[in-house]
């Protein structure tokens, strides 16, 4: 509980982080931006796990244990992306979203 | 200690085992002799096939993280044939291709990873078991999209494979957090006790509903299919399609019918929608196209618009049907990629009018395409008939009867385009077809069976009876 503060104001922000995220993934031209938008999704998501245990159910700790799964999960993820990334850009040289649209529709 | 309980994971230990072999087999086996892996795979998964149809307790673990009944130890065994046929359709690609690179291991390690994971994703009793098991089955089969690391279609549907997923997951994980906040457990069976609908619940549930639409590739969510489909592997691509998706509609159904069943009015409108939008998208863009990987693509996307019909109902047919239609599909639709791989492989041709004149070259080949694209289609002396039928009736005795009729609607699409490979491999004749070839052991044996199950599955009536006696665990 951090004095002084609601959940609803807490809340408020992880959805505009949510929303952020989308949006990035959305109109980003770069593979390693659109990476940064999902981190932005999934930060959004650990920050909402651990708000909701803490000032909702403060007996059990499943949100909080939730959310280091969710943490070492993503930086799994982000390895991965980031190691394809890097293997396109050996064959390609570039690591924009519009060099990646050999194939379509 | 007791560690006899141990035993209702059967399943999940004896493939980590074999994974575990796997990793020693490739220290230890010299370079000269990798190829004899392939052979160790297949023949260390065809004994973990045989055993996983021994009869198991029911019974759960962990405090219900984990559970498992006769319903889920049933999916678990289709997913290994399926997962079984695969590995013998894919064992000469890998052996002519993949060996030489010494990357051969490396395929049944992520392959065989992905699928313990959705083992726990469909065995799983909280939303933390299911998300794991979620990512461990997606983050594999991402890196398996990206495996003919010189290719550069391939790291391209690497790359949009686990982007997607990602945001897959990410969007799921805002909604779970939400059914968190309103129901204050991420246990289901504490959930299904104090779920309402109210509108912070319904959004979790919205949101957590697309993470698993992205993986059965439903309508809105479908971008990624078709291009990851035509980069990746054809073996990878047939996984994708067949046991991935084939997973994902099994816990999405256990999630539907059980703990999220108080929103049934809720779900049942959202799935009417998507249900609509993801068979005539599918239908409609896989009228255009020409390549064989992403025609199977949008094929698959249609297919999964018809699951939706058993989904929609939540009773105890419903069930049954869906199962039985899964595992029919599993069948219709390995035969077809089979097909597609034993021709990749041999003249490396994937398009549709390379098929031109196929049959009087390759007669057994087309034959088998046939007989699965009659089983995708639904065309009656085979079981993809009897899958389709079951599904529409069962979405009719809930009295969903213009949703009926508009698949029905759809069947008749389907029916057009698949002809439209019938008719090239049969009728066209072509100055340059794809001259004779014979497949190896491996790759008629994986067709083999599966033209079997094509004609057993929808003749033997007591397997229906079967699954139908079992879905009672879940309603």
């Amino acid at each position: 509980m951090i004095a002084g503060i609601s959940i609803y104001e807490i809340l408020t922000v992880t959805s505009i982080l949510f929303f952020i995220g989308i949006y990035g993934f959305i109109t980003r031209k770069n593979l390693i931006s659109i990476l940064i938008s999902i981190e932005l999704i999934m930060n959004a998501s650990v920050v909402n796990f651990v708000i909701i245990n803490k000032y909702l159910y403060p007996d059990i700790l499943q949100g909080v244990l939730f959310s280091i799964f969710i943490i070492a999960v993503t930086a799994a993820e982000t390895a991965l992306a980031v190691a394809i990334i890097i293997n396109l850009y050996r064959q390609i040289s570039s690591v924009e979203v519009k060099d990646t649209e050999t194939m379509k529709y | 200690m007791d560690f006899s309980n141990f035993l209702l994971m059967r399943h999940e230990i004896l493939l980590l085992a074999i994974l575990l072999l796997l990793i020693v087999g490739e220290i230890f086996i010299h370079k000269n002799k990798k190829s004899s892996i392939v052979h160790l795979a297949i023949f260390l998964f065809g004994i973990h096939t045989i055993v996983g149809f021994f009869a198991m307790d029911e019974g759960v673990l962990f405090g219900t993280m984990f559970k498992t009944n006769n319903l889920i130890h049933f999916f678990k065994n289709v997913l290994n044939v399926g997962v079984l046929i695969l590995l013998l359709q894919s064992a000469d690609w890998l052996q002519e291709k993949m060996v030489q690179q010494q990357r051969g291991t490396e395929f049944f390690i992520l392959l065989f990873s992905s699928l313990l994971g959705m083992y726990f994703m469909i065995s799983s009793g909280d939303f933390l078991m299911f998300y794991l098991g979620l990512e461990l089955s997606t983050l594999p089969v991402a890196a398996l999209a990206a495996y003919e690391t010189s290719k550069r279609k391939s790291s391209e549907a690497g790359i949009k494979l686990i982007l997607s997923a990602a945001l897959a997951s990410g969007i799921s994980l805002f909604g779970i957090s939400m059914l968190y906040a309103t129901s204050g457990s991420i246990y289901f069976n504490d959930i299904v006790n104090t779920i309402t609908a109210n509108y912070l619940t319904i959004l979790g549930f919205v949101l957590f509903f697309t993470g698993l639409a992205f993986k059965i590739s439903l309508v809105p969510f479908h971008f990624w299919t078709a291009d990851v489909y035509e980069g990746a592997p054809i073996s990878v691509a047939s996984y994708l399609s067949v046991i991935s998706k084939g997973a994902a509609v099994f816990i999405l159904m256990i999630l539907l019918f059980t703990v999220l069943k108080p929103l049934m009015h809720i779900w049942e409108n959202i799935l009417y929608v998507v249900a609509l939008a993801t068979m005539f998208t599918g239908n409609l863009f896989a009228l255009r196209q020409q390549n064989m990987k992403r025609f199977l693509a949008f094929s698959s996307i249609a297919q999964a618009g018809f699951i939706l019909l058993g989904l929609i109902t939540g009773t105890q047919l419903g069930t049954a049907t869906i199962v039985y239609f899964v595992m029919i599909y599993i069948f219709s639709n390995l035969a077809a990629f089979g097909v597609v791989q034993a021709i990749s492989l041999k003249t490396g041709k994937e398009n549709m009018t390379d098929y031109e004149g196929l049959y009087r070259t390759n007669p057994n080949l087309s034959l088998v395409m046939m007989l699965a694209l009659f089983s995708l289609a639904g065309i009656p002396p085979v079981a993809g008939f009897f899958g389709k039928f079951f599904l529409f009736t069962a979405a009719a005795s809930k009295g969903y009867y213009l949703l009926v009729f508009l698949a029905v609607v759809n069947v008749t699409i389907s029916l057009y385009y698949y002809l439209l490979v019938i008719r090239a491999m049969f009728l066209r004749k072509s100055d340059h077809p794809i001259p004779f070839f014979k497949n190896k052991l491996y790759m008629r044996l994986g067709l083999i069976i599966t033209v079997i199950g094509i004609l057993i599955l929808g003749l033997y009536s007591p397997l229906y009876d079967y699954i139908y006696e079992l879905s009672s665990n879940l309603n």
